[in-house]
């Protein structure tokens, strides 16, 4: 059957339908992806996506349902809270909050975590010791109560939030990165360079490093939805950003208190945040895989 | 993991849990806001208020502190609950078993409709089903569990009142329990009626930590039974013309059951720590919404009783999970 080009099996190939892009990134990275974008457009757009101030209070108007319910009015489309403030401006200025709470605590418990993970598990020695011994007391800790207390002890504000889940996630990449980093420090790459004549910091820094990254860039985009929950987490037990500036997780404090008179103050909030962390998670499973050789 | 690597752990232990008491109990000394003042209450004078930090002891230094702390620890005495005026311990002691109630019921769920979403995905792979099991997965990996037991009540109690939202029992049960552990004991006793009153209220914040939970362990399955299809023994079976049925039943689960205890036994720890806030939702008396009025109240003694006590518990569950391990995989078992 000489007769069987090249080009008569490729015409009996299906049309590649998505783009190359696409097929490259994977439908994970690009719906989480676009959520996340979305979520951070909106935050930044809010004051053009809503005419109302999330603070301005409207006693008039409280407990207003969404504009598709009877009784609803389609100048506050997801309704209003009990004090009568529009839910939507709530949840868009709201997203502000959530999401550099979200970015800041997942840099810096990345930041953290990937350097102390990295130097025990390519050191190895009395310094993994040291830090393997840390990681044991902290996983011996309630990671929730842990957080909640010290929020309680540094203050309401948007910086103790932010040291709350640095000091307790930090072991995430730190245990994560340790382990990858024993297993790179093993390899034929390591040993060769040391061969060629470079220091043990510096085949960390230029050889193990990058071979670790695609790990924490994975690791950080879960954090980003890790911290989310949090934010909202210690929101809800009251000891989050101060004063009446909205956050998803005061709201959804709010709603658990209005549970019986207006489901939709405790529903958009949790939508928001579900929606959120699922998209992180989607992104953080897309981009492992595109990272991962096995699964290209 | 061989014999010596587990006498290792267990040497471990005792540090680990020091290390926690002394982290706590720095940690809980640099707290604003002055136990001393919360409990004489409103109008006490400032004698009042240097009579009850002697009698806590709170006038000492931190390490002072500490060192008389541990002393009392190795009598079984953790010090004075300052809100509840009583023992730390017997306060402990009778919040914890509705926890530890809790936490075993949403382990069953989350084990057995984990399990069974993880069979059924990898059993009708590349159809509907798998979609749907993938679908629960990914979505139940993201809820929190706090948000859960909201929506759960919001659908359960206010929208349709199918099941209670609050509390363990109804109030107007007229029932004594000799033990802590009521739904155990009632089971014990076959007071079904009774029993069946207690599972009402526990289901709800059961299922809350349970869903999360599940999600993790048929993500864990179904991916190690993939892998274990691929393996010679499986394509074996399958070329001896075995059922489909009986080659994912005995030949794959049993090996990629592995995996998945191991890190059940690990996020078992984080199902604990989530009965905090879940507990709380549903007014639930267990240690985790004991632990929130303790922060609330700035009741430290109670609250270092209560985070040592979920270390324990944390350190237990991870020793345990790894000898169930090694009593699964014979290829550790005379290590």
């Amino acid at each position: 059957m000489a007769n069987i080009t090249h080009s008569s099996y490729l015409a009996r190939l299906p049309r590649l339908r998505r783009p190359a892009w696409r097929v490259k990134l994977g439908n994970r990275v690009v719906m989480g992806g676009a959520i996340v974008l979305a979520v951070c457009g909106s935050a930044i757009l809010a004051p053009l996506l809503t005419g109302h101030s999330p603070i301005e209070q409207d006693l008039m108007n409280a407990l207003m349902p969404p504009f598709w319910l009877s009784g609803g009015d389609i100048s506050y489309p997801l309704g209003t809270d009990d004090l009568g403030r529009d839910i939507l401006s709530r949840l868009l200025y709201g997203a502000r909050i959530t999401m550099t709470i979200a970015l800041l605590s997942a840099t810096f418990s990345c930041l953290i975590g990937s350097a102390v993970g990295l130097t025990a598990g390519f050191y190895g020695g009395v310094v993994d010791q040291i830090v393997s011994r840390m990681i044991d007391t902290w996983v011996a800790f309630p990671p929730v109560l842990l957080a909640i207390v010290l929020s309680a002890m540094l203050g309401a504000g948007m910086t103790s939030i932010v040291i709350a889940i640095v000091v307790v996630d930090w072991t995430r990449f730190a245990r994560i990165v340790r382990s990858e980093a024993q297993v790179q420090a093993q390899m034929d790459y390591v040993a060769a360079s040391r061969i060629l004549g470079l220091g043990r910091g510096a085949i960390m820094i230029l050889e193990v490093l990058p071979n670790v990254l695609p790990l924490i860039i994975t690791l950080f985009t879960v954090e980003m939805g890790i911290a989310a929950v949090v934010e909202s987490v210690l929101s809800f037990a009251g000891e989050s950003v101060a004063g009446d500036y909205p956050t998803w997780g005061s709201m959804i404090a709010a709603g658990r208190g209005n549970i019986h008179h207006g489901w939709w103050m405790l529903v958009f909030p949790s939508a928001c945040l579900i929606l959120t962390v699922l998209s992180f998670n989607l992104l953080g499973d897309g981009l492992r895989r595109v990272f991962d050789p096995v699964h290209r | 993991m061989t014999g010596q690597t587990l006498f290792r752990r267990l040497a471990l232990v005792p540090l680990t849990l020091f290390t926690v008491a002394l982290v706590v109990f720095v940690l809980l000394r640099i707290i604003p806001g002055d136990p001393a003042l919360l409990m004489a209450g409103p109008g006490a004078t400032a004698a009042d208020l240097q009579s009850i930090r002697e009698g806590f002891g709170l006038d000492k230094p931190i390490m002072t502190q500490f060192g008389q702390w541990l002393l009392d620890l190795t009598h079984g005495d953790l010090g004075r609950s300052i809100s509840f005026r009583a023992d730390v311990v017997s306060v402990v002691a009778q919040r914890m078993p509705p926890t530890l109630e809790l936490v075993f019921l949403a382990l069953v769920i989350a084990v057995v409709l984990g399990g069974g979403l993880a069979l059924l995905g990898t059993y009708y792979r590349g159809g509907k089903i798998e979609w749907l099991v993938d679908g629960f997965i990914a979505l139940f990996q993201s809820v929190p569990d706090f948000l859960l037991a909201l929506l759960l009540i919001l659908l359960f109690t206010v929208a349709t009142s199918l099941l209670p939202g609050s509390g363990r029992i109804d109030p107007a049960l007229p029932v004594q329990f000799k033990t802590q552990f009521y739904i155990f004991e009632s089971l014990v006793r076959g007071q079904f009626s009774i029993l069946l009153g207690l599972l009402a209220h526990a289901i709800l914040p059961a299922i809350a930590l349970a869903l999360p939970f599940a999600s993790m362990i048929a993500r864990v399955l179904k991916a190690s039974l993939g892998d274990v299809e691929r393996q010679d023994y499986a394509v074996m079976a399958r070329a001896r013309g075995y059922s489909e049925r009986r080659i994912l039943m005995v030949e794959s689960l049993p090996n990629a059951v592995i995996p998945t205890a191991a890190l059940t036994g690990i996020q078992l720890t984080f199902l604990l720590a989530g009965t905090v806030l879940v507990e709380r939702i549903f007014a639930y008396p267990g240690i985790g919404n004991l632990a929130v009025d303790a922060v609330a109240s700035r009741d430290l003694p109670l609250l270092q009783g209560i985070i040592l006590a979920f270390a324990v518990l944390f350190v237990v569950v991870n020793l345990v999970s790894d000898l169930i391990v090694i009593s699964l995989n014979p290829r550790l078992r005379n290590g």
